[in-house]
């Protein structure tokens, strides 16, 4: 049986131990990605990485091997510049080879900087402006409600993001439209590219923010892959669901954690045997 | 020559439009209308009557509104978005570049009452910039018919395109200038009338006034060949430079911006491959003083006489 398969069987606290090492995996192969591609965004790929993990491998209702089957469930990552840690979740559940990751950013590659739907199986619409996946993943959420399917959306934001209007528009019309099949998941991990989010433009406090948009609202830890678990697997009743994941910028790899310099700075050979090692342990 | 010299009745093409929209909703039920809060200026009030359900509204939110309509299409719906053209294209620009466009979804943009239609409104409400931005976006047809006929062979067409398309439904009321059966197809544009001495090159609510223009210019001995331009992109490439072969200069003549639509992109076409004489009508890189929509066309030129003029100058130059 496929891993994806067994684990979508297993309960939380079981599929946990296996989402932990995957994800880690993850994060190996994206430092070695980013490494020789001397470009990505390290950070929020290993804040969000659970959590595509968790999506990927135990909760979504798609088949890699035929990645545009009509009743699939969404996937839209609206903080596309965190493509490296898409691309390498994709690549561990078999949407693409694991050597495909060699040529990230390379000339020609279909691994861009930020992801194609048009190269890349998997990925479902092109993101990388912020702002963008939201509007586009609500369209979905009306589509399986207009053809009365029962299929799931939903949509990865990232924190600072969120300080982009068009979220907002987005907010209103899913909870207008009462899309209990559509989940959003917030990576908190409370820095953007210039500084804390609360420094530059201050979100809080977002729960209650997205519950006065009419949003049913969870919060968990999001490194704790049976709380995702357990979260995602429970769509909404009436309304939306928001799931403000509080992350760890840089997760698993001490200098670069809550670190706002490690946004999109490539490591050293040093520093990749460094935390590859942490990765490991 | 043209059923557009004779004193024909004036059309707007929003009607046409609504018609052939709904006409396709009962055919396939992926059809679906997407517009930002104004059910009227969005030409849907008939289709929402009879479908309902299949007329989403987002609310006054034009990024949320092209966003929106690309998760549909991912869906398998066939999203007509339906709005004021100043805000569709200018507002939601990189929803349409990046969620439409570069994402290759089958979503349908309809830009409503562009131009200068809303007249006295003024230059926040004018779309006259859209031609320009929205051809420099790849992947994405500009198509802008001319008349009623013709926005029911547009419309039809975006409908059974598999890719994105921006459809600019004019307005401004105009003669019928299709003749039946004419063709409707991307890159081809519609020779309206033969003449080897000058070219005319017109598009939406320019076309009837290119016809009128030669018919000026018929009584003076100059025959002029009128082309209306549907698709501006993509363009009628041999059309074009076989009438900057074979006639003595081109006169183009739109309802937008000289700055990057129709004439810029003849003029680019011509300049790399075949030098000719060119006038380029339309609104120079301005912002439209306040006068109604026939003031505003009369102010900035773009009326048969002045078409005709810029022909006969280049006529002149030309015979030098």
């Amino acid at each position: 049986m496929a891993l994806r398969t067994r684990l979508a069987q297993l309960a939380p606290a079981q599929a946990a131990p296996i989402l932990r090492e995957m994800a880690n995996s993850v994060r190996r192969d994206d430092l070695h990605m980013v490494y020789r591609a001397r470009l990505g965004h390290l950070g929020g790929d290993f804040s969000v990485a659970d959590i595509l993990v968790t999506l990927y491998a135990a909760v979504l209702n798609v088949d890699p091997l035929h990645p545009l089957l009509a009743e699939r469930d969404r996937l839209v990552l609206s903080k596309g510049h965190t493509a490296g840690a898409l691309y390498t979740t994709l690549a561990h559940c078999g949407f693409f080879a694991r050597r495909e990751l060699d040529t990230f950013a390379a000339p020609l590659s279909a691994l861009n900087g930020h992801p194609n739907r048009t190269k890349v199986p998997g990925v479902e619409t092109n993101t990388g402006p912020l702002g963008h996946g939201f509007p586009v993943a609500v369209g979905m959420a009306l589509a399986a409600r207009l053809q009365a399917s029962p299929r799931r959306t939903f949509v990865v934001l990232g924190d600072g993001e969120l300080q982009e209007g068009s979220n907002w528009e987005a907010a209103m019309t899913a909870s207008h439209y009462g899309l209990s099949s559509l989940l959003a998941v917030v990576d908190r991990n409370q820095l953007q590219q210039g500084a804390r989010t609360e420094e530059i433009k201050q979100l809080e406090p977002l729960a209650s923010k997205w519950a006065s948009f009419g949003w049913e609202v969870r919060e968990v830890d999001g490194h704790d892959h049976a709380q995702l678990l357990d979260t995602f697997r429970r769509p909404g009743t009436t309304r939306p669901v928001c799931v403000i994941a509080h992350t760890v910028k840089g997760k698993g790899v001490s200098f670069m954690e809550d670190r706002v310099e490690w946004h999109h700075k490539v490591p050293s050979a040093e520093q990749v045997e460094s935390a590859l090692q942490e990765l490991s342990a | 020559m043209s059923q557009a010299t004779q004193a024909s009745a004036l059309h707007d093409c929003r009607r046409a439009f609504a018609d052939t929209l709904i006409a396709l909703a009962r055919e396939d039920e992926r059809i679906v209308a997407v517009c930002n809060d104004s059910v009227g200026s969005s030409n849907l009030t008939m289709f929402k009557a009879e479908f309902p359900d299949r007329m989403i509204n987002v609310g006054i939110a034009e990024q949320d509104l092209v966003g929106v309509a690309a998760g549909l299409a991912n869906g398998g719906l066939i999203p007509f978005v339906s709005a004021a053209a100043p805000f569709l294209t200018a507002r939601a620009l990189e929803q349409i570049k990046v969620d439409v466009a570069y994402s290759q979804a089958r979503v349908v943009l309809c830009g409503q009452s562009p131009g200068v239609a809303y007249g006295e409104l003024g230059p926040t409400h004018h779309s006259i910039e859209d031609l320009s931005w929205l051809r420099a976006v790849a992947g994405l047809p500009v198509v802008v018919p001319a008349d009623p006929a013709q926005t029911v062979q547009a419309v039809r067409w975006a409908a059974a395109n598999l890719g994105p398309s921006y459809v600019r439904i004019p307005r401004f009321p105009v003669p019928d200038v299709t003749p039946p059966g004419s063709p409707f197809l991307p890159g081809q544009a519609i020779q309206l009338t033969d003449g080897n001495d000058i070219t005319i090159i017109a598009a939406g609510t320019m076309v009837s006034r290119a016809l009128q223009a030669a018919e000026l210019l018929r009584h003076e001995d100059i025959q002029a060949r009128v082309l209306n331009i549907a698709f501006v992109e993509p363009l009628d490439t041999d059309a074009i430079l076989t009438a900057a072969a074979q006639t003595s200069g081109i006169v183009t003549a739109e309802e937008a911006t000289t700055t990057g639509g129709l004439g810029a992109a003849v003029a680019t076409l011509t300049a790399q491959h075949l030098p000719t004489h060119l006038r380029i009508l339309g609104v120079p890189r301005s912002f439209a003083p306040t006068g109604s929509t026939a003031f505003l066309l009369e102010h900035f030129g773009l009326t048969a006489e002045h078409i005709a003029a810029a022909a006969r100058d280049i006529m002149a130059h030309a015979a030098r």
